[in-house]
């Protein structure tokens, strides 16, 4: 069945808008960006290893040692041993070239299998750059050819009406995710996102080569992301239909993953300015440092980001906190937009988790909905689904889902991850899938153009609701301006977690950039319009 | 007595399942649907849809009458005997009779990222208008997080000279959570700190596997702070009444 053209993302001028004072917006906004502005200095001056690492990767440097340990980590962690990483890895690749080393490739292994000191470097940064220059263009073009396919095999194939429905496959072996992965696209989903497995985010490489076993999920390799791709690139042609590839540019190999997906294709990454820090503890520097870096090759390749401001409201309460999520929207897109992100890419998160038994939580969750939609117009929002609030009871959590599908299609978000009626028992079995695509489909359908008729009531709870909520936001914003980015976190001004600025996982992994730092390839990254 | 499954009359053994067969959709995918609940038992089967779940997926929701009959007084489970205590006797129990705070550490442990349980429980916020334990003035709680090992947990505990460890497990795969629960009782037995409580919670978690893994106690989805509390303390009043106070 095929349905009237949308617009495929973003806010239809249609839609009536929730009466709210658009200086408030106007202000959070600016709020945001300054807050953003605040630390993008300390971003400047400083690097980290997995920026390096990816520095190596863009440069074509693969393979990893008889452990399998990636080249790229043997590397960097000679130059971090030797002092010199402050230069940049391009620094210390383009001398051993000048030296010889006919590609990258061979420079990074007598770096990596190298023994003494490491020759100092003396040539200046220009002679430098200049040895890196067609390498540095070849990065650039493998990203935007990876880009010109993906736009190709979508302006071509077309992709389903929104709300996209987003749904997740984690067996643990890649072989099975790709075989479950058709069959959700056949049940009618528009988007594959394989669960990686759950230490992944913590640790300081990425695995290499298709893999077979994980925990709760599936290792996020190069490989995995190819063999997805080719099932989905086949199943597509099959349904007539663009099927999208979702994986996680998050943890401490933020970056790399970013790359490793730009150029394998991937149509989204989850890539959050702060979850990282909150949720898995890792260290707030380098998250900050690592986000900008892997949201400058996003830009590039045309990806759209999802942030985690669901996760917030696991933890803290969605009825208290709800305003955190929209405040915490806004520096998403602060930093997004410094690292050259068009609206059009920002798939902002948020999520369907007011407990069940509140008296009008639906129009709570119809007010919130409906603000975050408007507050960000033209952005692929994410809807979640209820997690926290679901219980065994497999057929009322499926109800549950009924109304989470009703104010996704009524709000006009862009992009739902379905609810499934087994959440908080297993992973989705294939029928859990099916079950839930069936329902969403239902509720699409039967509510299709349901947002053109709502008018909300000037008086009414929804409309207090939403204000109240962007007040607390403003308000929010106002004190993170204030006490900075750094201060927030540290006490807890975001889903209750309190994280300092030198505690956490991987701060040994940032480091200051020498007067004589280089990265072509950030700069290049940077040019872009 | 005898029970049996009810579905509308007394000892029908009526019940229901769905599952999924990698089958495209047919009458002959409809047949071995059937005959698959044949073979779990079943009677008079009634497979009640099919579905093409995928080109070559079927999804069945099917009908049938068990003969199953349990005799259920002879069925016997472990259950936690917890006192109803609320938020201020459990307070008011600590400091009449245990004269300290109470510590609690807890954590979800090995890979597991998923901190609802544990936060439940332990931050202050509690679940379902049940305060969590860091609300209790008597209690002195500490949440360590996410991915824990088993080592960082009890070291901690140690340094905090803990009366007891919550341990969360919420993500599951091929029975990963188990083994991960497991160990670390194996070390606390290792490194003598046995005297300690342990608990275990999680949706997949009840009193009989907690018991199974070595702890003193488990505890399933929909337990409250306050239930949690009230079994340490009451232990721990129990214990120091034995003398067997660890302080």
């Amino acid at each position: 069945m095929r349905f009237a053209p949308r617009a495929l993302i973003g806010y239809s001028p249609g839609v009536h808008p929730l009466p709210i004072d658009d200086a408030i917006v106007a202000e959070c906004r600016a709020r945001a960006g300054r807050v953003a502005d605040g630390v993008h200095q300390f971003i400047d001056e400083h690097t980290t290893v997995s920026i390096e690492r990816t520095v190596l990767r863009a440069y074509g440097v693969d393979g990893a040692d008889e452990s399998g340990v990636p080249l790229v980590n043997r590397c960097v962690e000679r130059i971090v041993a030797a002092k010199m990483i402050g230069r940049g890895a391009a620094s210390l690749i383009a001398a051993q070239m000048l030296s010889g080393a006919k590609d990258p490739q061979e420079a990074a292994e007598r770096i990596a299998f190298g023994s003494g000191d490491l020759p100092a470097i003396t040539h200046s940064s220009a002679q430098l750059a200049a040895a890196l220059a067609p390498f540095t263009k070849a990065a650039i073009v493998r990203i935007d050819e990876a880009r010109r396919t993906r736009e190709q095999s979508r302006a071509r194939l077309g992709t389903g009406p929104t709300p996209w429905k987003y749904l997740i496959v984690a067996t643990g072996n890649i072989y099975d995710d790709a075989e479950q992965a058709r069959a959700a696209a056949q049940a009618g989903a528009d988007i594959i996102a394989v669960i990686r497995s759950t230490a992944q985010s913590l640790i300081d490489y990425v695995p290499y080569g298709a893999t077979t076993e994980g925990f709760g999920g599936t290792w996020a390799t190069q490989e995995n992301f190819k063999i997805v791709r080719a099932a989905l690139d086949e199943e597509q042609e099959k349904l007539g239909r663009y099927l999208m590839q979702v994986n996680y540019s998050s943890g401490l190999c933020m970056p790399e993953i970013a790359y490793l997906g730009a150029v394998e294709r991937l149509d989204m990454l989850l890539n959050d300015a702060m979850y990282g820090i909150l949720f898995r503890d890792i260290n707030p520097r380098r998250t900050l440092c690592d986000q900008y870096f892997s949201r400058r090759i996003i830009a590039r390749a045309g990806i759209i980001i999802n942030t985690g401001e669901d996760n917030y409201l696991t933890t803290a309460d969605a009825v208290d906190s709800a305003h955190t999520v929209i405040a915490s929207q806004f520096i998403n897109e602060a930093f997004a937009r410094m690292a050259g992100l068009p609206d059009q890419q920002m798939g902002l998160g948020h999520a369907f988790e007011i407990d069940k038994g509140i008296e009008d939580s639906f129009l709570m969750e119809m007010a919130q909905a409906q603000l975050v939609r408007q507050i960000f117009p033209k952005h692929p929002i994410k809807w979640m689904p209820s997690t926290k609030h679901k219980s065994g009871d497999i057929f009322w959590s499926h109800r549950v889902d009924g109304l989470f599908d009703l104010v996704g299609v009524a709000t006009e978000q862009s992009i739902e991850l379905l609810g499934m009626m087994t959440e908080s028992i297993h992973t989705p079995l294939l029928q859990d899938r099916f079950v839930a695509l069936k329902g969403a489909d239902y509720v699409f359908n039967a509510a299709r153009h349901f947002s053109e008729e709502l008018l909300w009531n000037p008086q009414g709870r929804v409309v207090a609701r939403a204000k109240q909520v962007l007040s607390e936001a403003h308000a929010l914003l106002g004190d993170v301006e204030k006490e900075g980015m750094w201060s927030a976190i540290a006490r807890g001004a975001f889903a209750d977690v309190k994280r300092p600025e030198l505690g956490g996982r991987g701060l040994a992994g940032v480091i200051e950039k020498s007067a004589d730092y280089l990265n072509p390839i950030l700069d290049a990254l940077e040019e872009t319009p | 007595m005898k029970v049996r499954a009810y579905g509308d009359r007394r000892d029908d053994g009526r019940i229901q399942l769905s599952f999924t067969l990698p089958v495209a959709a047919s009458a002959k995918a409809k047949e071995a649907a059937r005959q698959f609940c044949e073979k779990l038992g079943l009677k008079n089967v009634l497979v009640a849809t099919m579905e093409k779940a995928g080109r070559d997926f079927s999804f069945f929701v099917a009908y049938g009458n068990s003969d199953v009959a349990l005799e259920y007084d002879s069925i016997s489970v472990p259950e936690v005997t917890v006192p109803t205590w609320d938020f201020k006797e459990i307070n008011k129990i600590i400091k009449e009779k245990i004269g300290r705070k109470v510590v609690v550490v807890g954590a979800c442990t090995g890979s597991d990222a998923h901190t609802v349980g544990i936060d439940a429980i332990i931050n202050m916020k509690g679940f379902a208008g049940d305060k969590g334990l860091e609300a209790y003035p008597w209690i002195d709680a500490h949440n360590l997080g996410a991915q824990v090992d088993n080592i960082t947990l009890l070291a901690r505990a140690q340094e905090l000279h803990a009366d007891a460890v919550l341990v969360s497990q919420v993500m599951t795969q091929r029975d990963l959570h188990l083994e991960n629960s497991s160990q670390l009782i194996e070390i606390a037995r290792k490194n003598n700190q046995r005297g300690l409580l342990f608990l275990l919670g999680g949706p997949r978690i009840d009193h009989k596997l907690g018991l199974e893994l070595g702890y003193d106690a488990g505890f399933g989805p929909g337990t409250k702070p306050s239930e949690v509390a009230s079994y340490i303390v009451d232990v721990l009043v129990k214990r120091k009444r034995k003398g067997e106070g660890k302080k």
